[in-house]
């Protein structure tokens, strides 16, 4: 069976399973187990409204707890054993990668990973969002720059192989750089340290289009009267958006920036497409990667090194939502 | 916010400006691609694809025949016309295959042994030899060739390189993967949303920790685990991997829409005699619709672009690799150079997600906002 036809079999019996088991649950739920008839219907009613709400769960929790709990506990144990997993090392892996260069080096540049492409991600984000707040053709601007959002990380790191080539006939960089005199193409992606800037760029030029909406959708939620009040007061544009609007914003773009923070401790794309992690351009991810498959102790490893690096974030995040629901 | 005293046109020139200068910035990479996609191997290396309606200048090799040679005084000379009898303009020209365009037109270019080669611009050329020529000599020269755009690249790419099988091995694991999180997801954020139950704040302020769980975890244990159970490295694991992952975003989204929902329309169903099954049926689901489709997005341009989840849960053979395993660990090592097969590759996998983006992006954008801002 050819995998497409595999693969429409599987939504019919995916849905219709869902389907089947959500409605026959609760059919079974209301006419056998607690039917409102016989002596009791009352009780036998609240009974089912107390059961209802697992069945409803039920699937959901099932695939969260296997696909992301238990995983957290199987990674962390996996890492405690050693490259075949049939001997237990306690912390030998930890303590082996950390003395390892691969790892300080990954670990760095993922450092400067979440403190630049956030950043900068955020502030071209805001910038647009200001810039097109009044313009006519403002939505134009802002779905082409919120295109990139569509394309994968591979496609996009193609499309940047195409600037950063080292050659000035096809490569938009040395092409400039010929043109203001540069005798030899240069290839940026072997450009110790800085290198890492032009991978992260291609991450900033991605996630802009998100910080933009986001940002945009605050900045027109903002009260007109502040900006009227701030304006009759006889501020200047610069004052009005520095010192009214961002203030405003200001718990937005703390969550744009974080959620593009998540994001850049996931993609292992832009890096394994573009330099496969050399020329000191490896970051955790893709440093996890290069072990997954050959030594299965030093890859979870690595991956519960990110997840204590993400712990904080999820911590607030929770800590927002619960606020929130009170 | 268009008539605020104290707009200044000075400013909103800046304004114009600055938004043109971006938007230029964030779409050449793009357009440069699909520029690419479509010239020829040779013209892609011959000049960068921004002078691409522009005539290139290519190098080309023509072998003049030595049978035609004739004694001239102590010379042997050769005469014709390198374009042989077709059209042409040659630019400059050489007679060494380490110098090809040593001369310009109309010049004569002295070549070892006392040869000398003389090119006009209409491809007329005089070889002059002191000694007898033995083997053809070759010609260098260099000559406009009009800009050439085609299909070409798209065609070798599908037909000959197995894109074809990628993109519908990639369209094989996007369907299931979008549909069967969505449906498992709306019963549990309508149990989230609209029933009352003990316990039901920790399983939110669950989703919502399990939305930043990194991916990076499940890998190795889910893998052990598919191995154990028999899946393997098969479509079914990674229809399995992508639904449990989708899952947390799609519960919140989910919840969030149907919490804003209206109670007394709920209520008067309920009073009515209407039981949970059916007020989510009948009122919760359909009035639901803008929250599913920006989550089917979501998981769609999710699924499609991944690499990782693929290059782990799919088998690792040219049958069953997802167009961007395809690019990254096939054409990047096995085409590296060959910009035109790239780019055309690179667009056949991004064309799709960028017409589900155009067309709908006013559910990707709400679905955005509820995601995020809170």
């Amino acid at each position: 069976m050819s995998p497409l036809l595999q693969g429409i079999v599987t939504v019919i019996i995916g849905v219709g399973g869902c389907v089947g088991y959500f409605f026959l649950s609760n059919l079974i739920l209301d006419k056998v187990i607690f039917p409102p008839r016989a002596d009791n219907p009352g009780r036998n009613i609240n009974r089912a409204n107390l059961v209802r709400p697992w069945l409803f769960l039920f699937p959901a929790m099932a695939a969260l707890g296997l696909y992301l709990v238990y995983p957290v506990v199987g990674s962390f144990y996996r890492s405690l054993f050693n490259r075949s997993g049939d001997q237990f090392i306690g912390f030998g892996n930890y303590t082996t990668m950390f003395s390892d260069d691969g790892f300080q080096i990954a670990f760095f540049n993922n450092m400067l990973w979440v403190l630049f492409v956030p950043a900068a991600a955020t502030f071209f984000g805001l910038l647009v969002a200001q810039l097109t707040d009044r313009l006519k053709w403002g939505n134009i601007a802002k779905s082409l720059i919120f295109m990139p959002m569509a394309i994968s990380f591979v496609g996009a790191s193609l499309i940047w192989k195409f600037v950063y080539a080292n050659n000035a006939d096809i490569g938009l960089i040395n092409a400039i750089r010929d043109f203001f005199g540069a005798s030899e193409p240069l290839d940026v992606l072997q450009v110790r340290f800085w290198n890492n800037f032009f991978l992260m760029f291609i991450l900033v030029w991605i996630q802009t289009g998100f910080a933009m909406v986001i940002l945009s959708a605050a900045l027109r939620g903002i009260p007109e009267e502040t900006i009227e009040a701030a304006i009759i007061d006889g501020a200047n544009p610069f004052q009005v958006f520095f010192k009214i609007k961002v203030p405003q914003i200001m718990g937005t773009i703390v969550v744009v920036w974080t959620t593009i923070t998540i994001l850049v401790l996931k993609v292992f794309d832009i890096v394994y497409t573009m330099t496969g992690g050399n020329f000191g351009t490896d970051i955790l991810p893709s440093y996890m990667m290069s072990y997954m498959f050959r030594d299965d102790g030093r890859a979870t490893a690595v991956a519960f090194v990110i997840m204590i690096v993400v712990l904080p974030v999820m911590i607030w995040n929770i800590r927002q939502a619960r606020a929130e629901m009170r | 916010m268009d008539n605020i005293a104290g707009t200044k046109s000075s400013l909103t020139w800046a304004v114009n400006l600055s938004v043109i200068f971006l938007v230029v910035l964030w779409l050449i990479p793009t357009v440069g691609l699909l520029v690419s996609s479509f010239r020829d191997r040779d013209q892609i290396s011959a000049s960068g694809w921004w002078l691409s309606p522009f005539a290139v200048e290519q190098n080309f090799q023509a072998k003049i025949p030595a049978g035609e040679a004739r004694q001239d005084g102590e010379f042997f000379v050769i005469e014709g016309n390198i374009f042989s009898g077709g059209e042409g303009e040659v630019i400059r020209f050489g007679g060494a295959r380490s110098n090809p365009t040593v001369a310009a037109a109309g010049e004569t270019a002295e070549l070892t042994r006392d040869r000398s080669l003389t090119v006009q611009e209409n491809g007329d050329f005089v070889y002059r030899s002191p000694a007898e020529i033995s083997r053809d000599p070759s010609v260098y020269y260099s000559t406009a060739t009009p800009p050439d755009f085609s299909l070409d690249n798209y065609q070798t790419i599908l037909f000959s390189n197995n894109m074809d099988i990628a993109f519908i091995n990639t369209l094989t694991v996007t369907i299931p993967a979008t549909i069967i999180p969505i449906l498992i997801a709306a019963f549990a954020a309508y149990a989230l949303a609209w029933m009352d139950f003990a316990g039901r704040g920790l399983l939110i302020a669950m989703v919502v920790g399990l939305l930043v769980v990194p991916l990076q975890l499940a890998l190795v244990p889910l893998l052990q685990f598919h191995n154990s159970i028999g899946i393997g490295q098969s479509f079914l694991g990674i229809w399995m991997a992508h639904t449990g992952f989708g899952l947390p975003l799609a519960i919140y989204l989910l919840r969030n829409y149907m919490v804003g929902l209206p109670r007394d329309i709920i209520e008067s169903a309920k009073v009515d005699g209407a039981t949970d099954f059916q007020v989510f049926t009948k009122i919760v689901l359909p009035l639901s619709f803008p929250a599913l489709a920006s989550f089917a997005i979501f998981q769609f341009l999710w699924t499609w672009n991944d690499l990782l989840v693929a290059k782990v849960f799919l088998p690792s053979n040219a049958e069953s690799w997802v167009m961007t395993v395809k690019i990254a660990d096939d054409l990047l090592g096995s085409r590296g150079g060959d910009w035109g097969i790239l780019a055309s590759a690179a667009f056949i996998s991004i064309a799709v997600p960028l017409v589900v983006f155009f067309t709908m992006q006013r559910y990707l954008v709400r679905g955005l906002l509820a995601g995020s801002v809170k």
